[in-house]
């Protein structure tokens, strides 16, 4: 969900772009971190973890911890917190260590 | 806490700031300079015929931990000042819930005026009930916004 | 290469500070910030600072950012690179960047550290559950992204970072639970807590975290009471829906580069983990490292912000940069400084200091 009213800070309406997430069309602000745009879609798992294949979500939403990795427009491993979208993007929920070729 | 004497003379602040940090952004917001802070760390102090309860001080804050009281304002009920940085902000003339410290019930106010601050620290104005005027701490809008609970 | 006086990495309180007061010195700066945006976590603090005017007390945070930044722009001799990643510091005085993508090499002949601090996570079982974020996680996605984490959160933590950013998901319309705390009393500063529990959040002293539920997301956690030796006591766990979990249990300095360069560490638990040794200046046992911020000791942003200064002055001065004012200026910021930590609320502070400062403090 995203914020409408807040007492202090403002957040104007701004564009939206079209991504997906598996093939699913989800809209989202271009420039703002993937993760941020599949939370206000209410999306929280991002990938499963290698061994056992956990579901994960984020963590520090800032590039530290690495918990949010996906598979963004074929390339594995992208931290999604720090991760401005563009349009267009193919984000895949990244089953263990992804694939690379 | 003030005297009876010197609330039966009209407005005056109430520090709620109990625990020594490096604070004192109030000494600065003071035009008649009624507060002291001697060493940053020091709870504030205040000259109580000085203050005249304008509440500038409230809004600089960052605790939000300044009320202003009233006494004076009528017979049943005091007028109360509060820090409010949650949006609805209430309007003038609503009635609201009165919070305690610990965010219960314990009576209604009227909401008097709404005086909203350039750096976003409104100050609600509300009549209370004379005796609880030591006891609100804040409010809960009674309708509409995600505020309620 | 990129030759340069003064290599500052990090652009948050202390990195900006540090640019801004060594570049009005007269010294070259190189800015270098590994996000899209200079502020570091000042951007996204939405209440007003503590401290005193010359620290911007009474300003909110996101405030004290933009002013910083304002500064760092319009102060000549400061070069900021955003999207620069520092990749190393080798012997030969040779610093690594990743600047947009692209490899750079510089040789400044200073470099400040302020590279600042990550945040801790705790051990429970299922403590990696989609829903469980650091309390600065919850702070970028609601005050920077406007993005709510949660309908219904449980804070860990009643440290201020624990009771400040529960106040934040209350005035972004979040519900909040309450706040878990494992010691006896509120660690954060008391007026912070009084804010939430005048709103009736429940602070949960001598409490802890037993689990986390949930299948793919969160969906409630287990809590219960702390004895006397901080053991769980059998038959006090509760059961919290929630489905949003904050964990604001102390952050960790990100020194990664200082052990890489040789700097000496050393343990210092009240200080959030290793830091660098260093004298009063900031200098750290290597002869062309600086430090300041919370890399130097995790600590509030208004001493990360006159650290920085009197970093960025000291460096400009032993580069031969030196201000009329120098003396004055880095004599007030160190005062600054000793006030900030003289009271009750930096005790812990002072002790992790004694152990890592090689001068006395202040």
């Amino acid at each position: 969900m995203r914020i409408v009213n807040h007492p202090i800070l403002t957040f104007p309406q701004q564009d939206m772009v079209t991504f997906t997430l598996n093939g699913q069309k989800i809209e989202g602000v271009a420039g703002e971190p993937i993760a941020a745009a599949l939370h206000a879609a209410d999306i929280k798992v991002l990938r499963h973890s290698h061994e056992r294949h956990r579901p994960r979500g984020l963590f520090c939403a800032i590039g530290n911890c690495s918990s949010c990795l996906m598979t963004v427009d074929g390339i594995p491993n992208i931290r999604v917190c720090i991760e401005p979208l563009r349009a267009g993007m193919v984000v895949e929920t990244q089953e263990g260590k992804g694939k690379i070729i | 806490m003030p005297s009876q004497e010197r609330f039966a003379k009209g407005p005056i602040a109430l520090f709620e700031c109990m625990q020594q940090i490096p604070c004192n952004p109030c000494v600065d917001a003071c035009s008649r300079g009624a507060i002291t802070v001697k060493e940053i760390n020091d709870c504030p102090s205040l000259n109580e015929e000085l203050c005249n309860g304008c509440g500038v001080c409230m809004t600089h804050c960052p605790g939000l931990s300044i009320f202003v009281v009233d006494y004076t304002y009528g017979k049943d009920v005091a007028l109360l000042k509060i820090p409010y940085e949650f949006s609805p902000l209430p309007e003038a003339k609503d009635v609201v819930d009165a919070l305690n410290r610990h965010g219960e019930r314990v009576g209604s106010a009227q909401v008097i005026r709404v005086q909203t601050s350039p750096n976003k620290t409104n100050i609600i104005w509300l009549s209370v009930p004379r005796e609880l005027a030591m006891e609100v701490r804040s409010i809960r809008l009674q309708k509409g916004g995600h505020h309620e609970s | 290469m990129i030759t340069t006086e003064i290599l500052v990495i990090g652009a948050g309180p202390a990195g900006l500070m540090a640019a801004i007061h060594a570049a009005e010195a007269g010294a070259r700066v190189l800015l270098v910030e590994r996000a899209d945006r200079l502020g570091g976590q000042l951007i996204k603090q939405t209440h007003k600072f503590f401290g005193s005017k010359a620290e911007f007390a009474g300003e909110r945070g996101m405030d004290i950012a933009e002013k910083l930044i304002n500064w760092s722009s319009d102060v000549s001799g400061i070069t900021i690179w955003k999207n620069a990643v520092v990749l190393g510091i080798y012997p030969d005085g040779v610093v690594t960047i990743s600047h947009e993508g692209a490899f750079c090499t510089a040789r400044p002949k200073k470099i400040i550290i302020a590279t600042g601090a990550s945040e801790k996570t705790m051990a429970f079982p299922n403590n990696d559950l989609p829903g469980i974020y650091g309390a600065g996680a919850v702070q970028t996605l609601m005050n920077v992204h406007g993005v709510l984490p949660a309908k219904r959160i449980l804070m860990i933590g009643a440290g201020n970072i624990g009771v400040i950013v529960a106040y934040q998901l209350l005035q972004a319309g979040v519900e909040v639970a309450g706040i878990v705390e494992a010691a006896p009393q509120v660690g954060g500063y008391r007026v912070h807590a009084a804010k939430l529990q005048r709103h009736g959040v429940p602070i949960y002293t001598s409490h802890s975290i037993q689990l986390a539920h949930g299948d793919s997301c969160l969906e409630g956690v287990t809590i219960s009471k702390l004895d006397e030796k901080w053991q769980p006591i059998a038959g006090s766990e509760q059961y919290i829906a929630v489905d949003g979990l904050c964990l604001a249990v102390g952050l960790s300095p990100l020194t990664e580069l200082l052990w890489q360069a040789g700097c000496e560490m050393k343990f210092a638990g009240e200080l959030g983990g290793y830091v660098p040794l260093r004298d009063a200046n900031m200098k750290t046992t290597h002869e062309n490292i600086y430090v300041a911020g919370d890399v130097s000791g995790v600590e509030e942003a208004s001493a990360a912000m006159v650290e920085g200064k009197l970093a960025g002055l000291y460096v400009a001065s032993v580069l031969g940069h030196k201000k009329d004012s120098f003396t004055k200026e880095f004599q007030t910021a160190k005062s600054q400084l000793a006030a900030l930590r003289s009271g009750p609320a930096s005790v812990k502070i002072c002790t992790g200091l004694s152990k890592v400062v090689l001068e006395e403090v202040g």
